[in-house]
């Protein structure tokens, strides 16, 4: 395509121009995709372009992206994580037991740390220290630790959260940029730095495509992975805070199936499910998709059934394009 | 990219369909029916009360909206998503009384009317509850049933969920306070079946033996009353012991044809959702307040008195019997 005419021969130093990746990515399609969920939506509902309303928009999203950061790690690895939402509801019961011992701010912030770091740690050591599969020990941990939230709570309520813990899911940073979103997206720098900028980040993607030869190329593949699950319990215990703060209050069934949200959101965001691949842009892209798409029809107040089918068949359609496409290309090369 | 098209394309038109019919009466008060979950037979017979009152009121648009699923995360959503329309009113019924609180508290700073019906929200996120009636109208209502159908008196008992169950206790407590405004109606005793099916039927079966001029059995609770209502058609008694007390027209359909049930109460959603759209509407317009002791107008449902936390209740239980259980045994 690229070869000119006259003088020699180019001998390509990659399979593709970076041009053509970029045009080509999946990050690409998805900003896309965005850019044309922002307009329909402009066009479909008067009330979409208000900068306020589009703030409180992204509540829908920000908590399970920053957990999707941390997931999309652990998939790319080749675990996964399937407890995060009830890390949440046991972190968040964790705080609201802080709040009745007279807990003040910053050591419910603690506490909702540490629950999370204890959960994360609890199923990585399940992992990598049994050797047990993380899909099986997390179904597990997510009846555990919400089973215990509701041995505590019952059909009760834990409220009285301080006036200053609000902030977390309620204040505003700068004018319409909630605390929320801003934690968003200075997770979404580092989580992108750690995943393409470090060794760290080389390592992981290194596990997930191969796990023994990344064992054998000097990588501490138990430790490494025992890390994302650390990582993937402390940003759960981060959305514990924020979700208990906006709501104000805890009750068991907190961030019921958000486990499956997330998930959605990380596949969709173009990471690999069977590990691997993936990239941090496309979590945040596909976590801003999924957020207007719902919010958009929020607006028209099109029934809550048609976003999951929307979700699902987008979903469905991510995955299914990419190999659809190959099998085309292959087709009409041979 | 051809599916990804289409889908984007159908989204489109379906978009535009939406905000076509949603935009025809831009001037209208918009009212929103948020309920726990959509699909559910209760609510969906709410929201024909609602577009009964809309019809009624003329210049009102109800939003019939509500999450999937009951969570209080999917309730916020809808909250927000109504927020950004600007409508007028929010009459929910709430999946959690204390995490929807801040959502509707932003509603109310931005000016919108929020009250709460069926389910409650705590009073700081509402600005009046409707509770769909009040114990002293249920208790009353039992034991009223039960006397409309003996004119000359007689002994009935008492078939109650668990001896610990609030609710019930509750009831038989305020039947108790006026059952001498029935003279002739003997409550000869209280059994519990703990809402349990079998439990239940054996507790019917009981009473009967040990009280062989029974003519009534007064059960509050719907699982109560469904099993006494066998009992009492497999002891072949329909129509000499007449069971009653609160149950689901769905279930009690048949023991109501069979004659073993002359009659029995529970609330009426359609009213509920009439009502509620009622007091939505006349707070949102500024034709009443929502204050402790201040009595609103609901239409065909007459007025409601709200207490000290702002909450009142809409009306006596409904009476379902034969007239009119066909038209609610579908709806729940």
């Amino acid at each position: 395509m690229s070869e000119t005419a006259a003088g020699p021969r180019e001998i390509p130093d990659r399979l593709s121009s970076p041009i053509q990746r970029l045009t080509g990515s999946w990050e690409t399609l998805l900003l896309a995709v965005a850019i044309a969920v922002f307009f329909v939506n402009t066009m479909a509902s008067p009330y979409f372009l208000d900068p306020w309303n589009l703030s409180d928009a992204t509540f829908n999203f920000t908590e399970k992206a920053m957990i999707g950061f941390a997931m999309a790690l652990l998939i790319i690895s080749g675990e996964i994580d399937l407890s995060v939402a009830s890390i949440i509801a046991l972190a968040s019961t964790a705080m609201g037991f802080a709040v009745q011992l007279g807990f003040d701010t910053s050591a419910l912030v603690a506490t909702g740390l540490l629950v999370g770091l204890v959960c994360g740690a609890f199923n990585g050591a399940l992992v990598t220290g049994l050797g047990l599969p993380s899909i099986v020990v997390t179904i597990g941990t997510m009846s555990l630790f919400r089973g215990i939230s509701y041995i505590v709570l019952g059909d009760q309520a834990y409220t009285g959260y301080p006036s200053s813990f609000a902030y977390f899911g309620q204040g505003y940073v700068w004018w319409v940029f909630s605390f929320e979103l801003a934690l968003f997206a200075a997770l979404a720098v580092i989580f992108a730095v750690l995943l393409h900028k470090t060794n760290f980040g080389r390592a992981v993607y290194a596990i997930g495509n191969n796990p023994t030869g990344a064992l054998f190329s000097g990588i501490r593949v138990g430790r490494v992975k025992f890390i994302l699950f650390l990582l993937t319990g402390l940003m759960s215990g981060i959305a514990a805070i924020c979700l208990t703060s906006r709501l104000g209050s805890t009750r068991p069934s907190i961030a019921f199936g958000w486990e499956l949200e997330v998930v959605t959101m990380v596949v969709l965001g173009g990471i690999n499910i069977l590990g691997g691949s993936g990239t941090i842009p496309g979590v945040v892209l596909a976590a801003i998709v999924m957020g207007m798409v719902t919010f958009g029809f929020g607006l028209l107040n099109v029934p809550g059934i048609v976003m999951s089918i929307f979700i699902g068949a987008l979903l469905i359609a991510v995955i299914a394009l990419p190999r659809i496409w190959r099998r085309i290309s292959k087709g009409t090369r041979a | 990219m051809s599916i990804l098209k289409k889908l984007l394309t159908s989204a489109v038109i379906a978009a535009t369909a939406t905000a076509i019919a949603g935009s025809a009466h831009a001037e209208d008060k918009r009212i929103a029916l948020v309920v726990k979950a959509l699909g559910i037979g209760f609510f969906e017979a709410a929201a024909k009360g609602a577009e009964e009152a809309a019809k009624e009121l003329g210049d009102v648009e109800i939003i019939y909206t509500g999450p999937t699923d009951t969570t209080a995360e999917g309730q916020i959503e809808v909250i927000n998503s109504l927020i950004a329309q600007r409508v007028d009113a929010i009459a929910i019924s709430a999946n959690d009384r204390d995490a929807l609180v801040p959502a509707l508290k932003k509603a109310m700073d931005r000016g919108i009317t929020v009250i709460s019906w069926d389910s409650g929200v705590a009073p700081e996120g509402r600005e009046m509850h409707l509770n769909p009636s009040s114990n002293a109208l249920i208790g009353n209502m039992i034991i009223k049933l039960a006397s409309d159908h003996l004119p000359d008196g007689g002994d009935v008992a008492v078939l109650s969920a668990s001896a610990t169950a609030t609710n019930q206790n509750t009831w038989i407590e305020e039947m108790n306070k006026v059952k001498d405004n029935y003279p002739g109606i003997n409550v000869v005793a209280t059994v519990y079946g703990d809402d349990l099916a079998d439990k239940s039927y054996r507790e019917a079966q009981g009473l009967m033996q040990t009280y062989p001029d029974l003519k009534a059995i007064i059960a509050p609770t719907s699982v109560g009353i469904v099993a006494a209502a066998q009992a009492v058609t497999d002891a072949e008694k329909a129509g000499e012991i007449n069971v009653t007390g609160l149950g689901l027209p769905s279930e009690m359909a048949g023991h109501v044809k069979s004659g073993a049930s002359k009659s029995f109460a529970i609330w009426n959603p359609i009213d509920l959702g009439y009502s509620a759209t009622m007091i939505a509407y006349n707070l949102a317009t500024d034709k009443a307040k929502a204050e402790p002791g201040a009595e609103i107008p609901m239409g065909r449902m007459g007025s409601v008195k709200l207490d000290d936390n702002n909450e009142g209740a809409m009306a006596d239980p409904f009476v379902y019997d034969a007239s009119n259980i066909d038209e609610f045994k579908d709806i729940f």
